[in-house]
């Protein structure tokens, strides 16, 4: 399928999702926990981009998820922005992040790498714990519109749009996938010497990779003081932020966009249902169990298991 | 004028002198065989002029225009493409993806030289049936034999349209009638008009291919000449079998 057929059929499917779940589903709760699940899967198809396609691990997802969120809050003290505009100067604001973490730490690589962009979490959430205007340590209270636009609740809204943001960087991942820059990332994840010796200008393309990534993360960062009303530095930077969009991709499969998004659903799901059910406490256990099971079982996560039956298959 | 033309070239590790003084030229459509002894700096040199590596000093110009500085992706694209002493195949990828990669952002990165999707896919098996691995076009590099690897790599260096091309110890490690194959695809893209620097420590393969040879020790030229003189060079003889 081509790229422009995919954005079609994906916005298809959105739609319809989006149609269906608002018309039929009445318990509120679905919606927020419908939000976290969508959020996990734009946040790991961000990393994937990333950590997937170009091979470089970035575990400083919370910062740009927080910058996102705090762009917002301070658009939401200076401005009366809505909030789809929000998310636009959110990803605006961390692709900036991204660029800059890109053309500093670029020429590090493998675990040198990671430990740079944890480096950046803990320095941006400094950062923002010292900033007084938007509430330092302590946090910020950030009051929702009484009104949603359109019609339904808040919540309701914001899982709109995070629909919306799931499809788009589902679709972007997609296209990037497929396209003659998708094959440069995947050249410079399988060898960077031979990538730049192919032709490939290997620090150009690691830069849009971080740049893209960063922008998405820093999207879906961006509703989240409307989601959560309250925003301290401790939960909007928090690891579990990097240990679930890097666990996601890991074992839904990060050869492909369709990998995070099993990913995401899968996790996210049984985060929700354990959150409910068992205890909130239980859901870095599970992903810890399930990252274990899957190193083990199927390293390639669950896309890399349906390739190799496929590849066996064709012998 | 030189195809290649290197002055004075040095490059240096910390206190460790690796290349010092090099000065070398390659014309068009020669089969240049570079040696030395382990050490020598044969694959420095390489990895300075490919740009893999800045070099210290000297300069470097590659068909008249001076090419210090450019990055190796940029030099590939003007024409210098090299294969790797340990073969680098893009794993996760299957062997014509590994040919479409240098089609992609070389060939087509030059002016005026668009290939559509088609062009390049038939351009990939073309290759990959020039060393004899068309039927494996759909298979990942991990299902290739040692020499089908090596003759992978060079026919990714080769995709990109070179115009020199350096080998590097490409037929390390293989059989004697492996090395046969290797050097029949040599001569056979050096007929289609590639310029080769062959580095190799293969003593009869590099005799028999090289119209001229150049030879290293401690990072610097002790011979260049036609191969039968430049091995009864008393100063070769010396590096290689001691006083």
């Amino acid at each position: 399928m081509g790229a422009a057929k995919f954005w079609g059929v994906s916005f298809v499917v959105a739609t319809a999702v989006l149609v269906l779940t608002r018309g039929l589903i009445a318990n509120e709760y679905f919606f927020f926990a419908g939000y976290v699940v969508l959020q996990y899967i734009v946040l790991s198809t961000a990393w994937n981009i990333l950590g997937g396609y170009t091979g470089y691990t970035n575990f400083g997802v919370g910062a740009f998820f927080a910058v996102g969120a705090y762009t917002s809050v301070v658009l939401h003290k200076l401005t009366s922005l809505p909030v789809p505009a929000m998310i636009l100067v959110g990803g605006l604001t961390s692709a900036i992040l991204g660029l800059g973490m890109g053309y500093l730490t670029l020429r590090l690589k493998g675990v040198f790498f990671a430990i740079a962009t944890l480096a950046l979490a803990i320095v941006a959430q400094t950062l923002i714990v010292n900033w007084d205007y938007v509430g330092g340590s302590r946090g910020i209270y950030v009051i929702r519109p009484q009104q949603a636009p359109l019609y339904g609740s808040y919540v309701q809204y914001l899982y709109s749009l995070m629909l919306i943001l799931a499809w788009g960087s589902v679709a972007i991942a997609r296209t990037i996938e497929r396209s003659r820059l998708g094959l440069g990332l995947n050249a410079i994840r399988d060898d960077e010497a031979a990538a730049e010796a192919g032709g490939v200008p290997t620090l150009r393309l690691k830069l849009i990779s971080t740049t893209v990534s960063g922008a998405l993360m820093g999207m879906s960062g961006a509703p989240l003081p409307y989601y959560v009303t309250y925003l301290d530095p401790a939960s909007s930077f928090n690891l579990s932020y990097a240990v679930n969009s890097v666990a996601m991709p890991l074992i839904g499969g990060m050869s492909s966009w369709i990998g995070p998004v099993i990913g995401a659903v899968l996790l996210g799901t049984i985060q929700q249902l354990a959150t409910v059910t068992i205890s909130s406490a239980l859901n870095l256990l599970i992903v810890g169990l399930l990252l274990i099971a899957f190193v083990i079982i199927a390293p390639n996560g669950i896309v890399g298991l349906v390739q190799a039956r496929r590849r066996a298959r064709l012998r | 004028m030189p195809l290649l033309q290197v002055g004075g070239l040095g490059k240096r590790f910390g206190g460790f002198v690796a290349l010092q003084g090099i000065d070398l030229s390659v014309d068009a459509g020669e089969r240049l065989g570079l040696i030395g002894p382990n050490g020598s700096g044969k694959s420095t040199l390489v990895n300075c002029l490919c740009g893999a590596l800045h070099h210290d000093s000297g300069n470097v110009t590659f068909d008249g225009r001076a090419i210090d500085g450019l990055p190796a992706y940029q030099r590939t694209r003007l024409g210098l493409a090299r294969s790797f002493q340990l073969p680098k195949p893009f794993r996760s990828m299957n062997l014509i993806d590994n040919l479409r990669i240098p089609l992609l952002y070389t060939v087509n990165a030059r002016h005026g030289a668009r290939l559509s999707d088609a062009a390049i896919g038939e351009r990939c098996l073309g290759l990959l049936d020039d060393v004899g691995l068309a039927d494996r076009a759909a298979r990942l590099p991990r299902d290739l034999t040692q020499v089908e690897m090596r003759k992978l790599e060079l026919a990714r260096a080769v995709a990109s349209a070179p115009r020199l091309l350096f080998a590097d110890e490409t037929m390390a490690g293989l059989s004697p009638s492996e090395v046969e194959e290797i050097l029949a695809v040599l001569v056979r893209l050096n007929d289609q008009g590639i310029t080769i620097v062959l580095i190799e420590h293969i003593m009869s393969a590099v005799m028999s291919f090289s119209t001229r040879l150049v030879v290293l020790v401690a990072g610097q030229k002790i011979a260049d000449g036609v191969p039968q003189d430049a091995i009864r060079n008393p100063e070769v003889e010396r590096a290689y079998l001691g006083e």
